[in-house]
């Protein structure tokens, strides 16, 4: 069995005030995190307060390679089947996102992936990762 | 302060509908909290205390309480963690009677999701200022996926098998059978689980729940009021509560919120999982029923798979009967939430009042759990332990 990736119609990013410099960092084809500047543990979804600490963070670059922790391709939720997965970036944290541009059954846990962008419809570039 | 039989369960209403087009929300809520009253043998007049949760329209208790004219309440509590949340509530309730908050307790529940046209795999509704939902929702989480999450990484990191988790579904089926009231009354085998339409990998439709109208509602009082009535005095004797998500970034799927409140119900109990006689485990999907079996220490963690096999789960074959009355995946998930039906069977069961052929002989001892909210992200879990005097 073979289900190749399409591309889905991404609707529009939410955005507040956590969000302005990930996405600007995005458009620049770079996946920031936060790392906290007194216990220097990294946190995702990024947070301004560390959840361990409650110290202030700032923003770091991803490599943006990472490994999949788990993936589900999900197939009746709407026309075109995806792959939503949790990454587990090199740099330590795991991110819920989808695994894209790939035959979909192909996928297994523990497989390494990079990332790739993908617009939504607003012009933001929400970050996805490939098989590599 | 220890809860242990501090309060007891005296009133247990489930509604019988499972499609109610021609209902309100705040209707079906008054007709479960009628029916609990009247099971419990008390009036509108006794009650006190009053408990909701996201399924009740408008700013919960304000609305609910002015609709329902119950005039006499002094202690409201809107605690929500999703499905779990009136497990917690009659831990909550407990304590509010403990404390001398209260005397007569209600928890209503209820909901139109199958008129309405819900399901798990509709898109979550995105609420304002949800400081998670920037980094998510466009990935198109949505209710099977965020479980099927949790089962992938289960099969990977323990070897578990589709085939074990339709055992789950297989027993929670040959006990719907049994229910007149269950949604779906037939059997199914393990070979029909597998060869229904896969929704989310590894997830086949017949690993979900139903899609059910209804709702009930549950009475707690004192255990002083409790032995003034007519029905069998159902006591609690341990409740725990916990809430986990993302932990920071270092997601881990293999363990729930119910390996937190778990081990403290049982310490509260002062009874151990091998005591239960019967357990009601919330089946949103059948790998939330794996999860909270291993995490509630009914077997080693990663051996749930073999635990639920061959029928273990099914009442008088198996070593632990679960969900007799046909639970979430058979017969009744109102509102898109289980947990008040987990309480609901309990007390049938502890009260011998579960239908015949699938009653567990003298039950006295029972545990009802609940898991609320996504497996796969952030939920919360209500564990309680509950005792036939």
């Amino acid at each position: 069995m073979s289900t190749m990736s399409q591309d889905r119609p991404l609707g529009t990013t939410i955005n507040d005030a956590a969000t302005e410099p990930f996405w600007a960092a995005a458009k620049e084809g770079v996946l920031k995190f936060r790392r906290c500047t007194a216990c220097a543990k990294p946190n995702w979804y990024p947070r301004a307060v560390c959840p361990y600490c409650f110290g202030d963070t700032d923003w770091e670059a991803s490599k943006g390679t990472g490994e999949i922790y788990s993936v589900s391709v999900t197939r009746r939720a709407g026309p075109i089947p995806y792959a939503i997965a949790y990454v587990r970036l090199d740099e330590g944290v795991t991110m819920l996102t989808n695994i894209t541009d790939c035959d979909l059954d192909s996928l297994k846990i523990g497989q390494r992936v990079k990332l790739v962008f993908k617009p939504t419809e607003d012009g933001n570039h929400l970050p996805m990762f490939t098989p590599g | 302060m220890t809860l242990r039989r501090k309060a007891c369960i005296a009133g247990a209403y489930e509604h019988p509908t499972r499609k109610a087009p021609d209902k309100t929300v705040a209707q079906l809520h008054a007709e479960c909290a009628r029916g609990a009253l009247a099971d419990a043998g008390l009036t509108m007049a006794d009650v006190d205390g009053y408990f909701c949760a996201g399924d009740a329209p408008g700013m919960g208790a304000v609305n609910m309480l002015d609709y329902l004219g119950l005039i006499n309440v002094r202690y409201v509590d809107s605690t929500e963690t999703g499905g779990s949340s009136y497990l917690l509530h009659v831990a909550h309730a407990a304590a509010a009677i403990a404390a001398g908050k209260c005397n007569v307790a209600l928890i209503t529940l209820a909901g139109r999701p199958r008129s309405e046209g819900s399901s798990g795999v509709a898109p979550r509704a995105v609420v304002p200022n949800v400081p998670d939902a920037p980094w998510e929702s466009l990935f198109s989480p949505v209710t099977v996926n965020m479980y099927a999450l949790v089962a992938a990484r289960h099969m990977y990191q323990f070897g578990t098998t589709s085939e074990q988790l339709a055992w789950i579904k297989v027993a929670a089926a040959a006990h719907a059978q049994h229910n007149p009231h269950a949604m779906l009354r037939d059997p199914v085998t393990v070979q029909e689980v597998l060869d229904s339409p896969m929704i989310s990998d590894p997830l086949h439709k017949l690993d979900c729940c139903v899609v059910s109208d209804g709702g009930g509602a549950l009475v707690v009082t004192r255990p002083e009021i409790a032995r003034s009535l007519k029905r069998p005095v159902i006591n609690l004797l341990g409740a725990g509560e916990a809430v986990k998500g993302q932990l920071g970034g270092q997601v881990d799927l293999s363990w729930s919120a119910a390996a937190l409140s778990g081990p403290k119900a049982f310490e509260e109990a002062g009874v151990k999982p091998a005591d239960i006689q019967y357990a009601s485990i919330y089946d949103s999907f059948t790998i939330t029923v794996l999860m909270q079996l291993e995490d509630l220490g009914f077997c080693a963690k990663g051996q749930g798979g073999k635990f639920v096999a061959d029928g273990n789960l099914i009442s008088g074959v198996g070593k632990l009967p679960f969900n007799t009355d046909g639970g979430g995946l058979c017969n009744n998930h109102p509102a898109n939430r289980g947990g008040i039906t987990k309480v609901i069977e309990a007390v049938r069961q502890l009260r011998g009042e579960a239908n015949a052929k699938v009653q567990v002989p003298n039950c006295t001892l029972a545990l009802a759990q609940g898991i609320g909210g996504l497996l796969g992200s952030r939920h919360g879990s209500g564990t309680l332990i509950l005792e036939r005097a």
